[in-house]
């Protein structure tokens, strides 16, 4: 037993080490809570199996097989290289290896909205980072706080009504095997409502773990209709944290969308802060050979009058392991809550896993929770109908597949994103 | 057209076809009648593929070709049509986008291009009137909310676009109402040629009021017992099964 414990914190220790050597200073988080999350991080340790949330997706057991020693050496990108990633009919900004980039990012030609590098910002908005993300719950947010390259600050200021969707691509660039610690933090401010996509990509040649965080504060009346593209490729291993808290009347949607990645685990946090708001989480994934999809949500209604939607859906193929998570708590305050969450699974081999489990935690009297889910096979009903009408078995399972994913792509409220998303959904199948 | 000698087909243990000799020829239209339990939907299913029985014998010949032998999509490409009892609802595939699929795979498997969408758009305009199917329906799901007769109905139009050599209507009158019926039947009507053939299984005589068979075959335990013009179809009508059961029940 000693010997597994030491092997654990070596691994922790040993990234812990590495990184340090890499690392140089980070002006926009306090030199305190830096310290703080370092303590966080060797405390915890890196979470592996025997953490009740990371049951299904050891993250230890990734670090040490696949990122032994950790070289933080990345390609030159160009315009041309991000080009094929941009979509046109949004702003489209760069964030490089963790980093803002300027250079590679359109110019910002509309009103009311900044965008500016992390170690950039003035005191007041300083003040924000990392309030929503806490060290102290999850080892990776610790990691992040301690180790976050300069990172994207993106506020949208009061009032405004942004006219075009807003495209942040993480672009991944290395040549060796690297971790990066990739930070955002998104402000919407009162009455302002704005489309974001964010997209993850990979042009890189090596390995990479990268480990996200993102911010997002919606003010009163704020809305913010969030679109997660993920489809990093077979080198990339990420852990994906969105930490959102929603105030009056606004309104938070997240449609995450996981074509590939070899280990892809999603966080997707909300705290319903005040009464009369919303949040929307909707999810669809697809994987293929050993791939891991690990999406976990969690949706803190604190206060009354609060309506939570949830909507995930997964296939997975070959060897390959999906698992969505739901966690739900309905505060003593949170009366009136209305929360909804819904998990559909289609396994495609006998050799695929689906883990799937609704946790509802609800301390009000007065609430409508319901929560749904099923894993099964193609419909062979359906199946048979379709041969029945000349359509080959290929053929036809493409068409049932689609049209089980349909319902998600079409909350993609951009045609060019959601032409992307069914030409390489389809690839996928 | 199709000539099935001596079909057995079971599902696990039980065998439910046992025994089944019929010739059908173009240009006819036969109907298959029995009480319930009798095989028919069986028999059906056994000839469009369905995997859940177990064919133990006879041979199937579909235009010179081994039926028996061929994927329930092959079948369906060689110009067999069924018309399901149950149509099924698939949500999130549209009708249209169903049928451009089926159509151009039964094209491509006969060395045809694909149909161009503006030929492929009239068809489907003209195939929908003839079972006075609204427009609108073809570009929603398939089935999905569709009424019985809707459903019915959408199958004919099926037919109508997909123009198979053999239909199969397997219990089409069940769930529709006399309006619906007549046109159902005004369609399949419209859908017949010398070169094609029906076969309709029905419970009851009153479709039969509206496609007049050349010939009427009598289902029961599995085999077919009594055979006859359309008038056998009267006669079942005005004697009911009972009497048909009481003259050919087999003790096993």
């Amino acid at each position: 037993m000693s010997m597994m414990v030491e092997t654990k914190s070596t691994v922790t220790q040993s990234l812990l080490e590495q990184l340090q050597k890499h690392s140089g200073k980070i002006a926009f988080i306090p030199d305190a809570e830096i310290v703080s999350a370092i303590r966080h991080l060797e405390e915890k340790g890196i979470p592996n199996n025997k953490h009740e949330d990371y049951k299904y997706c050891n993250v230890e057991a990734y670090i040490r097989k696949e990122f032994k020693s950790i070289e933080q050496t990345f390609n030159e990108v160009t315009n041309a290289d991000i080009a094929p990633h941009k979509l046109e009919e949004a702003i489209n900004i760069v964030v490089l290896n963790g980093t803002y980039n300027e250079t590679l990012s359109e110019k910002i030609i509309v009103k009311g909205i900044t965008v500016k590098a992390l170690n950039e910002l003035s005191t007041n908005e300083k003040s924000l980072i990392a309030t929503q993300a806490k060290s102290d719950v999850d080892a990776l947010i610790a990691l992040n706080t301690a180790f976050s390259s300069n990172g994207l600050f993106l506020q949208i200021e009061k009032s405004n009504i942004v006219p075009m969707p807003i495209h942040i691509i993480y672009v991944n660039s290395n040549n060796a095997s690297v971790l990066v610690n990739s930070r955002s933090f998104i402000y919407a401010q009162q009455c302002a409502e704005a489309t974001l996509v964010e997209s993850f990509v990979n042009i890189g040649t090596a390995k990479v773990f990268s480990n996200y965080v993102s911010e997002k504060l919606l003010d009163e009346n704020a809305k913010l209709t969030c679109f997660t593209y993920q489809n990093e490729g077979p080198l990339s291993y990420s852990v994906n944290t969105n930490q959102a808290k929603v105030s009056r009347y606004a309104n938070y949607t997240n449609t995450t969308i996981t074509l590939s990645g070899q280990l892809v685990r999603n966080n997707h946090n909300v705290e319903l802060a005040s009464d009369y708001c919303e949040a929307h989480l909707n999810g669809l994934f697809i994987t293929n050979g050993t791939q891991l999809v690990d999406n976990h949500t969690l949706i803190d209604h604190q206060m009354p009058n609060c309506e939570s939607n949830e909507l995930y859906k997964g296939i997975a193929k070959d060897k390959s392991i999906g698992v969505f998570n739901g966690k739900i708590y309905v505060r003593k305050d949170a009366q009136k809550t209305n929360a909804y969450q819904s998990s559909k699974n289609i396994l495609l081999s006998d050799d695929a896993t689906i883990n799937t489990k609704p946790q509802l935690e609800i301390y009000a009297d007065d609430v409508k929770c319901s929560h749904g889910t099923s894993t099964g096979k193609v419909d062979e009903e359906a199946l048979f109908y379709l041969k029945a009408r000349g359509i080959g078995d290929t053929s036809a399972r493409k068409l049932l597949l689609q049209a089980f994913a349909q319902e998600l792509i079409d909350k993609v409220e951009l045609d060019s994103l959601k032409e992307k998303i069914l030409l390489e959904f389809e690839k996928a199948l | 057209m199709i000539s099935i000698k001596n079909l057995k087909a079971s599902i696990g243990e039980k065998e439910i076809l046992r025994g089944i000799n019929l010739e059908v020829k173009a240009g006819e239209v036969h109907a298959i009648m029995g009480p319930n339990g009798s095989g028919k939907s069986t028999l059906s299913s056994v000839l469009a593929g369905r995997e859940d029985y177990d064919v133990t014998e006879g041979e199937v010949t579909f235009n010179g070709k081994n039926l028996l032998d061929m994927s329930p999509e092959d079948r369906a490409r060689e110009g067999l049509f069924l018309a399901f009892q149950y149509p099924v609802e698939i949500p999130g595939v549209s009708n249209v986008n169903f049928l451009r699929t089926a159509l151009n795979e039964i094209r491509a498997y006969h060395g045809q291009e694909e149909m161009p969408a503006k030929d492929f758009l009239a068809l489907v305009k003209e195939k929908s009137k003839l079972v006075e199917l609204d427009s609108k329906l073809a570009s929603r799901s398939v089935n999905e909310g569709f009424s019985g007769g809707e459903k019915k109905r959408n199958e004919i139009f099926q037919m109508a676009m997909l123009n198979p050599k053999l239909a199969i209507l397997d219990e089409t009158d069940s769930g529709l109402d006399i309006d619906a019926l007549r046109i159902v039947a005004n369609g399949v009507n419209k859908l017949k040629s010398k070169d094609n053939a029906t076969i309709l299984i029905t419970h009851y005589q009153r479709l039969l009021d509206y496609i007049v068979p050349d010939f009427v075959h009598i289902l029961y335990k599995g085999r077919i017992v009594k055979s006859g013009g359309k008038e056998l179809a009267l006669e079942l009508e005005a004697k009911g099964y009972d009497e048909i059961k009481k003259e050919f029940e087999i003790t096993d």
